[in-house]
Order: structure tokens, then C-alpha cells, then sequence
């Protein structure tokens, strides 16, 4: 009896291990930050072009949708995503923020003159400290925004079906 | 006269190289809790990726503004989670994990001495 028992409990042991490894497989194991970050952050920061200083409650004031993205010259990614960027722009349904990532000021030139600017406004973080208030951890990173509030957040580049969404959002 | 200003100018010196070692461990020592998103199984201690070597910075920003240890945590949990602290906070969460090892001691603790009264009669 006790030997029987034994056995049933190493048995549904077992099995309970192999349930969870199995479908342990299918996670990614990849961790995406659960961040708490649903209003925009406060920050200050200077104009790409004029260096001019300027404060988070200065730009995201309009009624309207926002697209922050998060962005550098060195980015493959980005240049990918550029395209779509500018499409979306062009739709003058959104406001779109870039955010200058720990980049070089030419090659950063040098990116928006070769690919065009969909930024109304483009701001800069040297150090990647900006970045960090945003909860952001990597480029390119975008944030549909609307009434200072983050109603989605896309880490790594945009495709075509996640501008797609976008566009339903701002409708 | 020149003497006292001389050891002074020392003592000066010296107590501000204290407090600067000071600031340093501590910003080592919050760093190396940190996990590094970017390389994870890094600390943000260890690692030199763009995201790390922000991150220092920031670390480093707020002791300079005066944050604690906790109040540093706090602030970046709330941007990234908790998965970016090694050593889990004390919450509602992670009950079972801090007190699973005293429960199995109690446990074991239990069988042991059940054994040894049993052996006793």
C-alpha cells in the first residue's frame, strides 16, 4: 500500500514537472518591463536643431493624438521604421516627437536629410537619461499618447500592421 | 599658523574623499541589484551596454539629489518592474518565496524530532 502510494506521488510529480518545462518552452524568455509608466513623464530637454531648452509640458499640450518615438542614427531598426513614420506623419492626424538617443548630432543630420523629418519636434538625450524616465530601454521605442496619458507602447520598430493599429486609434 | 591651515586643507580633503567613497559604494552597491534589461543575466553593475551605462548615470543623478537606497529602487521598479531588482522586495507577491525556506526548516524540524521522540519511547 505504501509502496503504491509512493509511486502515484513520484508519477503525478513527474507529470506536474513536465507540465510546467513544457509549456515553459513556448515563453519567451525575452522580459518585456511591466512598467507603470501611464502618464507621460516630466522632463526637460533642448531642440535637436536650435538647441533650444524645453519642458515636457510644453510640447504633448494640444487636444490631440501624439506619437513619441525614441530614435538614433546608429539604429538599424530605425531606419526601417523611418519610412513608416513618415507616411504616418503625413496623415496630419498626429503630432510626431522624436527622441534622439545617445547620438552623434551629424550622423543624426545626416539620417534626417537623407531619409526626411516626420518629427514636428525632435529632442535630444545625450546621456540616455531621458529615455529612462520614459521606462524605455532600447531603440527605436514609440508611444502613442493622447491627453498626456501612454495609451500603448511599442518596444522595438513599427511594421506596417502596428501603423495600421495606430491609425484605427486616431480615427 | 601655516601648520593649522595645512592640516586643515588635509582634513578638508580627506573627509570629502570619505563622503565621495561613500557615494560610490552605495551607487556600486544599488547597481549590482540591478538587472540589466538590455544583456539580461548581467548587472547593470557589470554591463557596458548603452542602456547600462545610462542607467549608472541615473543611479548616480539621484544619490546626488539626495534619494535613499530604497527611494532609488522604488523609482525604477515603477518604470521597469520589479524584475529589475535581484533581490525581491518584501510584498504581497513574494510572501510564499521569503517564507518558503523557513517552512520547509519548521518542517524538516517537525519530521526530526517526531523521529527522535519516537525513538525515545
Amino acid at each position: 500500500m505504501r509502496n503504491r502510494i509512493f509511486y502515484f506521488l513520484l508519477i503525478t510529480f513527474f507529470i506536474f514537472a513536465f507540465v510546467i518545462f513544457y509549456r515553459g518552452l513556448d515563453n519567451s524568455n525575452l522580459y518585456t518591463p511591466k512598467t507603470d509608466v501611464k502618464n507621460i513623464p516630466e522632463f526637460s530637454s533642448e531642440t535637436f536643431f536650435k538647441k533650444k531648452p524645453i519642458n515636457s509640458k510644453d510640447i504633448f499640450n494640444k487636444d490631440r493624438f501624439y506619437l513619441f518615438n525614441i530614435w538614433a542614427s546608429w539604429c538599424v531598426p530605425c531606419r526601417d521604421e523611418h519610412p513608416l513614420l513618415i507616411n504616418l506623419g503625413k496623415g496630419k492626424k498626429i503630432e510626431i516627437i522624436g527622441l534622439n538617443y545617445k547620438d552623434d548630432f551629424n550622423n543624426a543630420e545626416k539620417f534626417i536629410n537623407e531619409l526626411g523629418n516626420p518629427y514636428s519636434t525632435i529632442l535630444l538625450d545625450r546621456n540616455g537619461t531621458k529615455a529612462i524616465e520614459w521606462g524605455a530601454f532600447g531603440v527605436p521605442e514609440t508611444f502613442l499618447i493622447y491627453k498626456n496619458r501612454i495609451i500603448k507602447r511599442y518596444i522595438g520598430p513599427l511594421n506596417p500592421k502596428l501603423i495600421k493599429e495606430i491609425e484605427s486609434y486616431i480615427k | 599658523m601655516k601648520f593649522l591651515k595645512f592640516i586643515l586643507a588635509i582634513l578638508i580633503i580627506f573627509t570629502f574623499n570619505i563622503s565621495k567613497a561613500d557615494e560610490i559604494k552605495i551607487q556600486n552597491k544599488i547597481t549590482k541589484n540591478l538587472r540589466c534589461l538590455i544583456c539580461q543575466g548581467q548587472s547593470v553593475y557589470d554591463s557596458d551596454s548603452e542602456f547600462a551605462i545610462s542607467l549608472k548615470l541615473v543611479v548616480k543623478n539621484k544619490i546626488d539629489e539626495g534619494f535613499t537606497e530604497d527611494q532609488i529602487y522604488k523609482f525604477l521598479t515603477k518604470k521597469y518592474g520589479e524584475w529589475i531588482l535581484y533581490d525581491p522586495q518584501f510584498n504581497k507577491n513574494t510572501y510564499f518565496l521569503w517564507f518558503l525556506p523557513l517552512l520547509i526548516f519548521l518542517f524538516g524540524g517537525a519530521i526530526i524530532s517526531k523521529k527522535l521522540i519516537n525513538i525515545k519511547k
